[in-house]
């Protein structure tokens, strides 16, 4: 009893806040009917719970998220974050198009100029509220379930900052774009709302990165939302790096809605965090709509990480294949669910999925949840999950080469993460990748039996 | 052991070697005595589960067995109290009869790495990018692997044959004292197993030694022993020259084992 008023109390600070928000926010009418409708959904469910009845959020208990306070950072002081910083931290190529988001708050003196030419439109989402109201309104919110989710709907009450890409149709030279959400030292807990929509046109191609990258140890949220449409024949290659704080909690979803004939293309990396949720919602909506995702995470200390696949065979003719991998060490968790739905009359669909893991400590636990559900007769589905350690036999291979037990370990770590780095087409983010993944691997040795005489 | 005036010096001696498989009482070897000479190549026969391919194993330092008494020298030092990583660092190399696939492991990387361990250990200096990979490339070539293999993770994908040819790769770049063979020429066509013998002849001289474990004669006849040991039932049964393959593959093992237990 107790609990629920001190959540409800809680609540409120979201609630003065938006109406704090409201006033600050460009006065667009038809805007604030959408974060008003937000809210007030979002002030009906409140966050999810992990009690029984609740499958989607069985192995993520956001608690100690809804039990604290998060004010929205209305100002964000100019000088608080350099370029030098961010290029030492984040990927970083200056032939992309990157807008910088300072705790939620888009950065213009760190962002690339907005691009608003030859069909191709990136900007701050509240930047274009005007020029592009007529794109917004068909697309935004359609696509996401903002009136089952309390994250979204409350991402929906505070959308302002974030990006709005728009490719026109037959657009194959758009440079790369990276959107770069980077937390900064603040005083107090705040929440980031990033909230994008990219809309690629038909037979046109895009490349779009977004990188959740922390300049802080203390905690903060990211509660993100990112709606992504492809038209006929489009192609979207998404790249996602997580790299939160420790501390920090990390709710986003990735909702995607592709045509006929369109090919998504996404790799997620992800290092846990106090509690960290990555969501692809995928809709195959047309025949010959494509998806792969591919991920990799990896975990130590009291980390947590939960990536929540969701992919739904709209129509006939189409394919999905799901391949990721964990490393997870200390006394990590992490979670991953691919639910696969097979809609009625989706014939002739192709489905794979499979989730491997690393798992370099007895106290770290990983609950992997394959799910297929089909409502088709004429399907080729499989999934596979394993969860394990490295054989004996493989390390004493390397040791017998002469490699001593900390190096051939690395290799193996390394060599595991390889498989999906090694994917990436674009060079500064895959360098980046190969970098801070060696970097960031856990100090571990492998223990083996050792030979000898008893 | 004085090696003086032209006297034979042992480079591996095993002695009354006794071994179960780890955690059990299933003994395996049961008192084997051997010695290889410098510059000598050893062949050692036995049917199946005779414990041939154990003995080379214990020798290399793999962890599912266990040495419950004798001895394993090298140079005259313990082997058995040397961890597997020294044992290749003093000089040992063990061709496996069923190489491992390192999934993502770089082979360029992981085996300059395995070269510079090799080095270290010597008081040398680690090998430059450069030096190896004009090593890595003559190797290759040599064993007769595609260049393309090498962009691979190490032996993922690799057919049978690939992955022996790419244990001789290994065997020319670490250029051990000791090769250990097992059952290299299982699973070999023709070609391969040609190019894989002519690799190991080229290999004999004074200052290596090589044991090689076969199943069949058929390997005896492009690599040449010095001497051949069946191995029976845990021990060696009889020990010849070159002859006595031959007197195998027309005899057959049963033929030792009947001697075995007359003798």
């Amino acid at each position: 009893m107790t609990q629920q008023v001190e959540k409800r109390e809680k609540y409120d600070q979201y609630l003065a806040d938006f109406e704090t928000f409201k006033k600050s926010a460009n006065g667009h009418t038809w805007l604030n009917e959408i974060r008003t409708t937000g809210l007030s959904t979002f002030n009906a469910t409140g966050f999810p719970t992990a009690t029984r009845g609740n499958e989607e959020w069985r192995f993520t208990n956001v608690g100690p998220i809804a039990r604290k306070a998060f004010t929205y950072p209305f100002k964000v002081s100019a000088d608080s974050v350099t370029k030098e910083q961010l290029k030492a931290i984040a990927p970083w190529d200056d032939k992309w198009t990157t807008l910088v988001f300072v705790d939620g708050r888009f950065d213009e003196n760190l962002s690339s100029p907005a691009i608003q030419k030859n069909g191709v439109t990136v900007s701050n989402l509240d930047a274009a509220l005007d020029s592009e109201k007529g794109l917004i309104e068909q697309h935004l919110g359609r696509y996401v379930e903002s009136d089952k989710n309390g994250f979204t709907a409350v991402n929906t009450a505070f959308l302002r900052d974030g990006a709005l890409v728009k490719i026109a149709d037959n657009t194959e030279d758009t440079p790369p774009v990276h959107l770069l959400f980077v937390s900064s030292e603040r005083s107090e807990p705040f929440v980031a709302y990033p909230r994008s929509l990219v809309v690629v046109g038909k037979n046109s191609k895009a490349t779009l990165m977004e990188s959740y990258i922390s300049l802080t140890e203390n905690g903060y949220f990211t509660d993100g939302v990112a709606e992504i449409v492809l038209q006929d024949g489009a192609q979207v290659d998404h790249f996602r790096l997580m790299r939160e704080a420790a501390q920090a909690y990390h709710i986003t979803t990735t909702q995607v809605h592709q045509s006929k004939d369109s090919t998504f293309n996404s790799t997620s990396f992800a290092r846990g965090s106090s509690i960290a949720r990555n969501q692809i919602h995928v809709a195959l909506d047309g025949p010959g709509a494509a998806c792969t995702l591919k991920g990799l995470y990896l975990t130590d200390g009291s980390e947590h990480i939960d990536n929540n696949i969701n992919i739904d065979h709209l129509k006939p003719h189409t394919n999905s294949d799901l391949f990721f991998k964990g490393i997870l060490a200390g006394k990590s968790k992490a979670v991953f669910s691919g639910r696969v739905i097979v809609h009625k009359d989706a014939q002739k669909v192709l489905a794979n999925q499979s989730d491997k893991n690393l798992i370099l400590s007895e106290n770290a636990r990983i609950n992997t949840k394959p799910m297929l559900l089909i409502y088709a007769d004429d399907v080729k589905c499989a999934h596979g999950a394993t969860a394990g350690a490295v054989s004996d036999d493989v390390i004493f291979y390397m040791l017998s080469r002469g490699l001593d037990m900390e190096t051939a370990t690395r290799y193996l770590i390394q060599g595991f993460a390889h498989e999906v780095i090694d994917g990436i087409p674009l060079d500064g983010f895959r360098d980046y990748m190969d970098t801070y993944f060696v970097e960031s691997l856990p100090a571990y040795t492998f223990q083996m039996k050792r030979p000898g005489r008893n | 052991m004085a090696s003086n005036n032209g006297a034979k010096q042992p480079l591996l001696e095993v002695r009354d070697l006794h071994v179960v498989v780890a955690g059990t009482n299933t003994e395996i070897l049961k008192g084997v005595d051997l010695t290889v000479n410098l510059g000598e190549v050893h062949a050692i026969m036995g049917p199946n589960g005779s414990g041939k391919s154990t003995l080379v194993n214990v020798i290399a330092g793999r962890p599912d067995y266990e040495v419950t008494s004798g001895e394993v020298l090298l140079h005259g030092q313990d082997v058995l109290a040397m961890l597997p990583e020294v044992r290749a660092r003093e000089g040992m190399f063990l061709a496996f009869q069923y190489p491992l696939e390192l999934p993502g492991v770089r082979p360029w990387q992981f085996l300059k790495a395995a070269v510079d361990a090799v080095r270290k250990h010597r008081g040398e200096t680690e090998v430059s990018a450069r030096e190896f990979d004009q090593m890595y490339k003559a190797a290759a070539i040599e064993m007769g692997l595609k260049p393309e293999l090498a962009k691979r993770a190490m032996n993922e994908g690799f057919s049978g044959g690939e992955k022996k040819r790419n244990e001789m790769v290994q065997l020319a770049l670490l250029n051990p004292k000791l090769a250990l063979l097992d059952e290299t020429d299982s699973g070999l066509d023709i070609d391969a197993l040609k190019t894989v013998a002519e690799a190991v002849n080229n290999r004999r001289g004074p200052e290596r030694s090589i044991l090689l474990v076969t199943h069949y004669q058929r390997l005896l006849n492009y690599i040449k022993p010095d001497f051949v040991h069946v191995l029976v039932s845990g021990r060696i049964a009889v020990s010849g020259g070159p002859e006595l393959a031959h007197e195998l593959e027309s005899k057959g093992y049963d033929w030792v084992k009947e001697t075995a237990a007359a003798g």
